[in-house]
Formats: C-alpha cells, structure tokens, sequence
C-alpha cells in the first residue's frame, strides 16, 4: 500500500500549487478564509483568471476548451484550490450542464452552448427543485407542452443558487404528465432574459442572499433547447449527479477552513488562559482534525478507486454526508471559540475592507457561517437521501 | 409530589402568556427589533404594568416575585414569543442587583414600572464566561471614582440611560474579592457605548470606559464586595435562558412536527419516514429532559450557592446540548425552507443555539458542574 502520490501527481500538485501563489488575487482568498460572502464580480475575476490558463472547465476535453485532466488531477486541483481559498468555480455551467451537453447535447448545443459557458458569456444556474419537488425531484410540476417548433413553459423553480446572476436556466420540466413521474421529465435550456422569467431573492437564515425563487410563465422555448431526447431527463438528470463525484466532499476547502478556524481558536485567551489550555475544547479541535483525516484517506481511496473503473461507486453519497457534516462541525468549533463575541452581528463586517471589528479578529461571520452551513446537508440530496442511497446501493438493503 | 405551579404563578404565567399571543406575534417582533432601541419600549412598558417585570424581584427587593419558580414560568413563555424586550438585562439582572444591593438612586421603581432601561456591563473582551475576571479599574478620585477599562457585549447596553459597571477597586485580575459596582449615567463623559444588532434578534454593547468620573453616591452595594450580587443575577439570567430554551424548543418541537406531518414528498407526509421519526423522538426526548433540569435549578434556586449553581450548571450544559440537537434537527427537516429567513423556524433556532453563547456556554458548564459536584 502507498499512500502518496506518484512523482508524476506530485510534480503535478506543485503546478498548481505554484500557479495558485501566483495568480489567486489576495483579496478573493483573504474573503475566503474570513468566510465574508462573494459577490458577482468576485466569480468572474477568479473565472477570467482560471480560462486564461484553460483551467476554468476543468472536466471538459481539450477540443472544447478542458484541461484533458484524469480523475486524480481533478482531485488533486480541487483540493490544492480549497487550501489556497480560492473561490470555487461556479459550478452550474461548468460541471454540471457542459457535462450534460457533452454526453446527450446535439452538435449544434456544444457549438453554441459551450464556448459561450467558457468565455463566461452564459452564466447558468440550476433549475431542478420546485416548492413541492425537493427531495422527491421526479414529483416536479413546471410543464412545458410542445407547440410546433417551441414548447411553452410554465410553473416555478425555487432554492436557485445565484439564480440573480444567470441568464440562463436549465430545467426539469414535465412533458408528459400521463406516465411514471420519472418518465415524463425533460431537460430544457432557458433564457432568463425572457420577459415570462422573474427571479425573487430569497434570504437565508444569516441575511445572505445566494438563493431565489424563479417564475416560469408562458415562456416559449425552441424546441432546439431541449437537451437530448422528450422525456429522457431523468437519465441526464441522474448522470449528472454520479459524475464528477469524488470532489463531492469538497476536502480541500474544508481543510483550509479547518486551519482558518484553529488560527482563530490558537488566538483565543479566556481568563488570561490559552482556549487550547481546555481540555474540552482541546479534545473538540482534536475529534475534528481525526475525523477530517479519516476523510482525506477515505476520499483518497475513493478517487484511487475511481480511477480504475473510471466511475466513483454509491460512495460518494458517504462522502457528501461526510463532507458536509465536518464542515459543519468546524464552525460549530469556531463559534464555540470566540464565546460571547459569537452574537455581535454587523452586515458591514462582511465587506473585505471592513475596519471597525468588534471581538476577536475574523470572529464576525463565524456565527453567520454557522447558520448559512446548515444548507450543506440539505441541497445537492439531503444527507436522508444520501444515506437512502447508499442503504439501497451500497449495502443492498 | 406536585409538578403544578402555584395559582398565583399560573395567574401571572397566563396574563403573559395572553399578551404575547395578542400582541407579539413575529411580525410585531420584527417592528420591534426595527426600532432604533432593538425593542418596543410599549410593549416593555406594558407589560412592566403588568407586573411581569416586577415578577422578576422578590418582594423584599421591591419586587413580587423573583423565585426561581418565576423566573421559569416567565422566561419560558417569553421563549415561546421570542421577546426580544429588555428581559435580561433591565428586567432581571439590573433589577436584581439594584435590589440585592440597595437602590440609592431610586431606580427600581422605574425599571420594574418599564419605564426606565438599566444595562449590565460586567463581561469584558478578556473575560470569556469567567464571572470573576474584571480588568476595569476603579481608583478613588477625591471624593469620587475613576473608571477605566472595556466590557462586552453587554445586553441593551446601548439603549440603557444608566449602566451597572463592575470595575476593580482591589484584589488581582481574577480575585472574588475586590469587585464593587457603580451606577454609571450612559451619557457621562468618558463612556462610549458601541451597539450593534446580534444575530439572534437582541442588542448588546462595547462599552469603553476613559476617565470616567462617578461619585461616591455612584457605589452600591459593598466596596470590594460586589461580585456576589453579580454572581446571583447571572444565576438567575442562567436559569432565565435555560428557561426561555424551554419554550423555543417546545415550539421548535411543535413547528416540526407539524412540518413533518403537512409536508409530503413520495406521495406521503415525510414524518411517515422512520428515518426522521426516531430523530423527532429524539429530540422530543431532549426536550423533556432538559425541562426536568430546569425544573431542578429552579426548584433550588433560592438554597445556598454551590448548590444552586451545581444545578444551573447541569440545566445549561444540557440545554446546549440539546438546543443544539432540536436547532439543528429543526432546520434539516424543513429543508430548504428552513433556511429561508421568512420561515419562522429559522429565528427560534438562532435564539436557541446562540444561548449557548450566554452565561456560560456547555463545555464551561460541564467543567463548573464538574468541579462543583467534585
Ligand atoms: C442553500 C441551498 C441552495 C440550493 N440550490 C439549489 C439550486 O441551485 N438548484 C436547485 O434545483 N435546487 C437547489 N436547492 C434545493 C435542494 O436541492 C433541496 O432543498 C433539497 O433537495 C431538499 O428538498 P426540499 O427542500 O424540498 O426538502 P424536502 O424534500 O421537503 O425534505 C424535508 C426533509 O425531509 C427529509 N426527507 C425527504 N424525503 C425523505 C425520505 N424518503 N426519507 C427520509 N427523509 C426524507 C429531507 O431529507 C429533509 O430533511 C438548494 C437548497 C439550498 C438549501
């Protein structure tokens, strides 16, 4: 057994690691590592950056404009990023509709679509959950019924994330209403500039603003929009979510939080004493940093796994479980440090250039993130519905 | 064995409980947190008419009430409604202390009646929840004081025209000894109050102190003695937001279970899924549990100390624990919706996880629990 990369890999992690030093703009992983929100701007710069070095779409081939990387480059960039603070990639026209479009999008979809995500033109968001479609997506309502050479659209898409910065929306929708529920679903391309499209911004529970409610009514969208075949969504609907799954833990960005948070905690005296000098909260950090290890080796496995049979296994809703929860656990330990100074909530103390803290340095959107980190076990499959997956397709019960 | 409160508690449990029914509902919350003070200053001079407030102080302090049994029964309602009026801060501790301590200003009256807004600033940046860690300074000035030194978030402190302030006046930084309190006037030269929002729905303060010039007239209670009265008004704001956790959880409880039941997904309730039964029973059962301890502190709550606060410690580090277990289970059975600010649930959460973050939190309970029960 060898736990470490191959010379090749690590010769490749330097890379990265080099290029991250020297092209991540400081004001974006310093917004980071404080846990201070991203605005529009912030995305796109980090974007420019990365498509400069044809590293912005990183599961694409290089006919499209990809870095042509293997499973374990991919890995290995997604990690390095994370430990460097760097934004992440918007992923909804990156990884998760050029994808699509790659595997079930026509020719005349890649050609225009593609370049279009990767020069930043397009900017997508996702539209699967509905107000009564959630956990259970297949039982989705927005319609779209086909009129020669357009369907017509109607019905409401919600949770959208940075849904106010798209123009563009692909969508579940319901084509056929008379079969089984997974059998009548459809994946449809969606332009937001459509006057029938209105966006609502919903805040969350710490006053952020990343999500929004979306209205489809009567939008009329060329039948040249829908993705592959009438009624076959579900299938790319399911392959989306079982690709590019080993990053799914998001391990690097939450190792390079885990070490923002013990730079916090190391800063804490309480009573004139050290907060590490506690026992207990000693053993909190301690339980954490075991727990993110045995995450790191299990992902590893994982990715080594996957880099054989070329695909990740019901694994991967582990890891999402996984990964979700240790972040978690790291602003419930953040919080936890900076004790009173917990409370004081100031929406100036968001912006970067914010002066005029109170308490501790960068204790200002630990409690903030606490609650905004909630959302971790909920989108992308509820930690319920990973574990059903992994109760049916891992252990077969 | 009775676990029933007295009629004349039960009297003063319902009057309240009506009020914040009639006039409290979230919507009236949030007008109140937009008033520049963080609350309603109606709404805490009604219900200080009430007696609600004056519930809080024993009758030989000025008050009627002010049993550990009444600060339960009012605090628990409070935390049905989410009340984000001067409760702890004016209306328990201030109060409490101005009455332990005497009240030569005469401010009880007017602070029981609602009419008048006392801040507690004793915590400060280096303090943690260390009650005895004091690093203001008081050094005699003539006939007077001189005051200097930070505290932190101190509740309401930016609306209170007056503010208790331990300061130092003997001893090291950690003694028990050495404590005396002052009644500061919030606009004397000298004190500048920082407020801010926190994110639960309260208020709270940095409170700087330079210079700040008080007279004798300004020191109550015992010089070098002021530290027990101190120690007994965070007992009681202990047992207070222990109490309050009681009614956020109950409602938090109520507001899931009900999700649970309306909400369907795969054609069914999703409280059909064993998955989330045998949580919500969890949490259920943590909720009972952590009444039985707050019914414990509030039941020994007027014995001698290392008992009273050997059980408060017991209530609050359970209370953390399990607030944090109902907060976090509440959010995830709503989903997505519970994240979004507009569902009720979200503000029930915040107030019960960041109560931890008050008096102690559970890691500092345990310990104290710990060494108490030792
Ligand atoms: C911050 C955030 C961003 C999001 N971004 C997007 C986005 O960009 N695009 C998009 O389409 N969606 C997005 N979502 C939506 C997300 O995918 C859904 O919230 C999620 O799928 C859960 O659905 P729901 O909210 O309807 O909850 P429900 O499905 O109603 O679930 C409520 C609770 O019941 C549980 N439950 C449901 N079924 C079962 C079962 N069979 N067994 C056990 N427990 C069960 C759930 O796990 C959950 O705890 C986002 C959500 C959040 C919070």
């Amino acid at each position: 057994m060898d736990l470490s990369f191959t010379a090749q890999e690590l010769e490749f992690r330097d890379e990265v690691r080099d290029y991250l030093r020297a092209n991540l703009p400081r004001h974006l992983s310093e917004k980071n590592r404080k846990g201070l929100r991203l605005d529009k701007e912030d995305y796109e710069e980090w974007h420019d950056i990365l498509r400069k070095k044809g590293w912005l779409a990183v599961s694409w081939p290089t006919e499209h404009g990809g870095p042509g990387w293997n499973v374990v480059q991919k890995y290995i960039f997604d990690v390095e990023c994370g430990l460097a603070n760097a934004p992440r990639v918007v992923p909804f026209g990156f990884n998760m509709l050029g994808p699509v479009l790659l595997k079930y999008g026509s020719e005349a979809q890649k050609n225009y679509y593609l370049p279009r995500i990767l020069s930043g033109e397009d900017w997508w968001c996702q539209g699967y959950s509905e107000p009564g479609a959630g956990s259970d997506l297949a039982g989705l309502r927005t319609s779209a019924v086909r009129h020669d050479d357009h369907y017509v659209v109607n019905g409401q898409k919600t949770w959208t994330t940075l849904g106010q910065h798209a123009n563009k929306i692909f969508c579940l929708v319901r084509t056929n209403p008379d079969v089984k529920k997974q059998e009548g679903i459809s994946f449809m391309l969606l332009d937001m500039t459509d006057p029938g499209i209105s966006v609502n911004p919903i805040v969350t529970i710490d006053g952020g603003a990343e999500i929004n409610e979306v209205f489809i009514d009567n939008v009329e969208v060329p039948v040249a929009d829908l993705v592959g075949e009438e009624n076959k969504g579900w299938t790319y609907a399911k392959y989306l979510l079982t690709h590019e799954r080993t990053g799914i833990a998001n391990i690097g960005h939450a190792t390079a939080q885990f070490e923002s948070m013990k730079r916090i905690v190391n800063a804490q005296t309480r009573a004139g004493k050290p907060l590490l000098d506690d026992p207990y909260f000693a053993g909190r950090l301690a339980k954490l940093e075991i727990e993110l290890e045995a995450m790191r080796i299990t992902n590893l496995r994982m990715v080594a796994a996957a880099a054989e049979t070329g695909a990740p296994g019901p694994e991967s809703s582990i890891l999402k479980v996984l990964g979700a929860k240790i972040r978690q656990e790291i602003t419930d330990v953040a919080r936890r440090a900076v004790g009173p100074y917990a409370l004081p909530y100031i929406p100036e103390a968001f912006d970067l250039d914010f002066d005029d803290p109170v308490g501790p340095d960068d204790a200002a959107p630990i409690a903030a993130s606490y609650f905004n980190f909630r959302k971790f076990s909920i989108f992308g499959g509820s930690d319920e519905i990973q574990k059903n997956i992994y109760a049916k397709m891992g252990l077969g019960l | 064995m009775n676990f029933n409160h007295t009629e004349e508690r039960r009297m003063i449990g319902d009057a309240l409980g009506s009020w914040l029914r009639n006039e409290y509902d979230l919507d009236a919350r949030q007008r109140a947190m937009d008033e520049k003070a963080g609350f309603s200053h109606k709404a805490w001079r009604e219900l200080g008419e009430l007696g609600i407030i004056g519930a809080l102080v024993s009758d030989t302090h000025g008050g009627f009430g002010g049993q550990g049994y009444d600060i339960a029964l009012v605090f628990e309602e409070l935390g049905r409604a989410l009340s984000v009026e001067p409760w702890l801060a004016s209306g328990l501790m201030a109060s409490r202390i101005l009455g332990e301590c005497g009240d030569p200003g005469g401010l009880l009256s007017d602070v029981l009646s609602g009419e008048t807004v006392v801040a507690l600033a004793h915590g400060e940046p280096g303090s943690g929840y260390d009650p005895r860690w004091v690093e203001t300074t008081a050094t005699a000035d003539g006939a007077g004081f001189r005051l200097n030194g930070s505290k932190a978030v101190a509740l309401n402190a930016d609306t209170a025209t007056r503010l208790i302030v331990s300061a130092r006046t003997s001893g090291a930084v950690d003694d028990a000894h050495g404590v005396t309190l002052f009644v500061v006037d919030a606009a004397s030269p000298g004190v500048k109050v920082r407020g801010y929002a926190t994110i639960d729905g309260l208020r709270a303060a940095e409170v700087e102190l330079t210079d700040v010039s008080v007279e004798a007239s300004a020191l109550i209670g015992e010089k070098d003695g002021g530290l027990g009265a101190v120690e007994n008004a965070l007992a009681a704001a202990t047992l207070a937001v222990c109490s309050e956790s009681i009614g956020i959880m109950e409602v938090a409880l109520e507001v899931t279970v009900e999700y649970l039941k309306t909400r369907e997904q795969f054609g069914k309730p999703i409280g059909s899924f064993q998955a989330l039964q045998h949580r919500m029973v969890d949490v259920a059962t943590a909720i009972e549990q952590s009444r039985s301890l707050v019914i414990k502190a509030a039941s020994v709550f007027e014995e001698e100390a290392s008992t009273r606060d050997a059980a408060l410690s017991a209530a609050k580090h359970y209370i953390g624990v399990a607030g944090r277990l109902v907060g976090e289970e509440a959010i995830q059975m709503h989903g997505g919706i519970g994240m979004a600010k507009a569902t009720p649930i979200n503000h029930y959460v915040k107030r019960l996880i960041m109560i931890d973050h008050l008096f102690g939190d559970t890691d500092y309970h345990l310990e104290r629990y710990a060494a108490l029960s030792r």
